[in-house]
């Protein structure tokens, strides 16, 4: 289902262009409108989707395998934490669903940097950042006699 | 061409060098910043890591988490699945290493804010088979990215185009080069290491859909086998590359069915609703022996089952997911499984007019995808851990590959199937502190690219500009030149000669050797045909050189695939010439090495060393 983009409701901000992993997303210089350069490369990730603040993108699925008449959209809202889905059939059905996405505030995360210096000598251990605290469990496991055969 | 090659060159130096923002890539951000305070990281990336690899879409699952809190599982068992996974041939002491470090991993993604979800019985994570949890991950790669933002500074829009050796030391990596594609300058990135995290490969192999829907692979079509490509061409170590993987997924749309068939426990059957894989046991054990034996029965077996059934006209399969969606809280799993990771199984779905909780859906097997971390694991040969590596899978610093300086993580490492999303991001963090590790103790000496090499690759790189500027005035209009053929027409070229000769959907994944021999031919052909490649702005010339890197991943999987004489993963692919699996000659790693400079190749055997009982 490679993307469209409606002529009426975007505005070129560029947002779609920015974000679309395969950057098939391009400015078309006459409309100064976003559209889609390459559709046999879109994955239909949905990435632009979620990302043009005008709603402004949406997905007709593959000509070779999906009949017309379908739609699914969706409405991220990055603050609220949550993510709605409506799946509209062929058919006229529809289905609606919503999700969580982050349990904690966007930007809250603890650079590596935020935490105290290791000591030197830890750099030499097998112990990576946060363990074993992170671990739950005290010990590193290591190979031992009875899980171990030598070749 | 003058145009492209008066683009200003940029060079950016560094301590540690990252390439590629996936999940490898991330982990290693995090944990070199963790360990290397006053280093300079720098992470380049071809797309935006907010929403690039693999992950872009989000997963619903977190593939791989042991659960040692809860004694739920050892790094042990672990290792002792993904050895019976893949018939055997796996690196004990690199999955072992992921497994025991794996649980840190998935705990901070938790405090960080990803939404596992818990088991309202047990308050544990919310098991969707032994080894994986269910999350709820449409923003599972935008919170990953954060950390990894917080800890390097990145670089987004850069492709990498190649690796950089150190002037004097061949064997010494020196850092990278790459153009910006929104810029179009020339980036030198000189560093003392490297972390090479670039991804899979997608299209090698001509998919099954046509048309419009060809973008719609399993794995994302901008895996572009940088990863191989990259290293390779440095002259790295690889094993594996015949060690492909197809996945049984549902037809067209390419959603999951792990959390269907695991967590909800949906039935895979034929046609006539029967069980075919169990009906199919003694035959399988019969090709195979003992690996048959293991439970859950190994990928590439599942396979060989549904393929079996497909040649014998008893299609199509079907997962019945109308016999387990009994209550709304199941509705919501199943949906949400492709929401977060497939939206298009869901388009699929409301195009066609299917409801699952109505009637059951079709399942197909793929083409094939070359990767490093699913139910597969080709990849660079790497230096394993220092405390448990036997010693000749040891050389120098965790992850290294056998080019000094020069780390890797997920896809790119090969030999430890079943990393995931999870693994992946460890591997990148076991890569990240090996990489600090080697930077502080390795001396002052930073490495030289000498300026004849960059010089080299900066006119290389911006050809396929020239080549189209050139070859389109000799035509009207249109895009058939004499003298040039674009991208997507060498992508088709390549996709060909993979299914034809090298086992793809078009041979039901057979070959021979003298089908291999001949598509070698071809595919030679065509990389000297790469050095006509013309592109029409710098998005095509992303194109052109991802195909580059495709290329020489195939020529590495063709080699791989024609060495191992044996059919060791029916299922994945089938050497009709050497239909049986062969554990005395072929209980090995194939390895093979690249020199670029020749075009060379050589091929041969490393030992499996089994660690674990
Ligand atoms: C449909 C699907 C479902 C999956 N389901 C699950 C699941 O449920 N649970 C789970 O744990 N795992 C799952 N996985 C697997 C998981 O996504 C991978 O194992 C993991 O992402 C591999 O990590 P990586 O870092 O090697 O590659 P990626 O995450 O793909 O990262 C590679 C990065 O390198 C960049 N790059 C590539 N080439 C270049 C270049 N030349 N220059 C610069 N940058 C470059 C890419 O843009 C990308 O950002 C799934 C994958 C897919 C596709
Ligand atoms: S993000 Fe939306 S409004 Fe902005 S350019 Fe893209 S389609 Fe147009
Ligand atoms: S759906 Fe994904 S691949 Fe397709 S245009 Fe949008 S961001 Fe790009």
């Amino acid at each position: 289902m490679p993307t469209f983009t409606y002529m009426a409701r975007c505005d070129g901000c560029g947002e779609c262009v920015d974000i679309c992993p395969s950057d098939i997303m391009h400015i078309e210089p006459r409309y100064r409108r976003s559209y889609n350069v390459e559709p046999n490369f879109c994955w239909e990730c949905y990435s632009c989707v979620k990302a043009c603040p005008q709603h402004a993108i949406d997905v007709r699925g593959y000509a070779d395998f999906a009949p017309l008449g379908h739609s699914v959209r969706v409405r991220r809202e990055e603050r609220k934490g949550v993510i709605s889905w409506k799946i509209r059939y062929r058919d006229g059905r529809v289905k609606q669903f919503t999700f969580p996405i982050r349990t904690t505030p966007w930007g809250s995360i603890r650079p590596p940097s935020g935490y105290a210096a290791p000591p030197r000598d830890a750099l030499q251990s097998q112990w990576l950042a946060h363990e074993p605290e992170a671990l739950g469990v005290e010990g590193l496991p290591q190979l031992s006699s009875h899980t171990t055969r030598r070749a | 061409m003058g145009a492209w090659s008066s683009k200003q060159t940029r060079y950016i130096d560094s301590d540690i060098l990252i390439v590629g923002g996936g999940f490898g890539g991330c982990g290693a951000a995090y944990e070199s910043r963790y360990w290397g305070r006053d280093l300079k990281i720098v992470l380049v990336e071809k797309a935006n890591i907010e929403r690039s690899g693999a992950v872009a879409h989000g997963l619903s699952a977190i593939n791989c988490y042991m659960g040692m809190r809860w004694g739920e599982n050892q790094p042990a068992d672990f290792v002792r699945y993904a050895r019976s996974d893949l018939m055997g041939l796996v690196r004990e002491d690199l999955i072992f290493d992921i497994a025991r470090h794996v649980d840190s991993t998935v705990h901070k993604f938790e405090e960080w804010g990803l939404p596992i979800m818990k088991d309202p019985e047990t308050g544990r994570y919310l098991r969707e088979g032994r080894w994986q949890v269910m999350i709820h991950g449409e923003s599972y790669k935008p919170i990953i990215a954060e950390a990894a933002r917080k800890s390097a500074t990145v670089f987004n829009r850069i492709m990498v185009t190649h690796l950089l050796t150190d002037g004097t030391r061949r064997n010494r990596v020196a850092g990278a080069v790459g153009f910006g594609v929104r810029d179009g300058r020339f980036y030198v990135f000189r560093a003392k290491a490297v972390i090479v995290c670039a991804g899979g490969a997608s299209h090698l192999f001509r998919p099954r859909s046509i048309g419009e829907g060809v973008g719609r692979t399993w794995y994302a079509p901008w895996s572009s086998a940088s990863a191989y490509g990259l290293v390779l061409q440095a002259g790295a170590k690889m094993i594996q590359m015949e060690n492909r993987i197809v996945l049984a997924r549902f037809k067209d749309g390419y959603g999951p069915v792990g959390a269907w068939s695991l967590l909800l426990k949906a039935r895979t059957t034929n046609a006539a609703h029967g069980d075919y894989e169990a009906a199919r046991r003694e035959e399988i054990k019969a090709l195979v022996g003992r690996y048959a034996e293991s439970s859950p029965l190994p990928t590439c077996l599942r396979n060989h089952a549904m393929l079996q059934e497909l040649k014998a006209g008893a299609g199509p399969i079907y997962m019945q997911t109308k016999e387990v969606l009994d209550t709304r809280q199941k509705e919501d799993i199943g949906w949400e499984d492709f929401l977060d990771m497939t939206v298009g199984q869901a388009v699929l779905w409301a195009s066609q007019n299917i409801d699952p909780k109505e009637r059951a859906s079709e399942l197909m097997t793929s083409e094939p995808y070359v990767m490093g971390s699913h139910a597969t694991c080709s990849g660079a040969w790497a230096s394993g851990p220092e405390d448990c590596a036997p010693a000749d899978y040891q050389w120098g610093y965790n992850r290294m590959t056998t080019v000094e300086g020069l780390f890797g993580a997920g896809d790119t490492i090969g030999g430890s199937a079943h990393k995931f999303s999870s693994g992946s991001f460890t591997e990148g963090r076991i890569a990240g502190k090996s990489a600090v590790r080697y930077v502080l103790e390795s001396g002052a000496r930073t490495p030289r690219p000498d300026e004849a090499q960059v010089r080299r690759l900066k006119a290389l790189v911006y050809q396929p500009l020239a080549h189209f500027a050139v070859g389109r005035n000799a035509i009207v209009a249109g895009s058939v030149a004499p003298g040039y053929i674009s991208p997507l027409q060498g992508l088709q070229r390549l996709e060909k000669i993979m299914d034809e000769y090298a086992g793809g959907i078009g041979t039901f994944y057979v070959t021979s050797e003298p089908m291999l021999s001949r598509g070698l031919e071809l595919l030679t052909l065509l990389k000297e045909d790469l050095e006509r490649i013309g592109a029409e702005d710098l998005h095509q010339l992303q194109r052109a050189w991802e195909l580059s890197h495709r290329v020489l991943t195939a020529e590495a999987v063709i080699r791989h695939t024609r060495y191992r004489q044996e059919t060791r993963w029916p299922g994945y692919y089938y050497r009709a010439d050497y239909p049986k699996l062969v554990d005395p000659h072929w209980h090995v790693f194939t390895c093979s090495q690249y020199d670029a400079q020749t075009s060379a190749w050589d091929i041969g055997k490393l030992p499996v060393h089994h660690l674990i009982d």
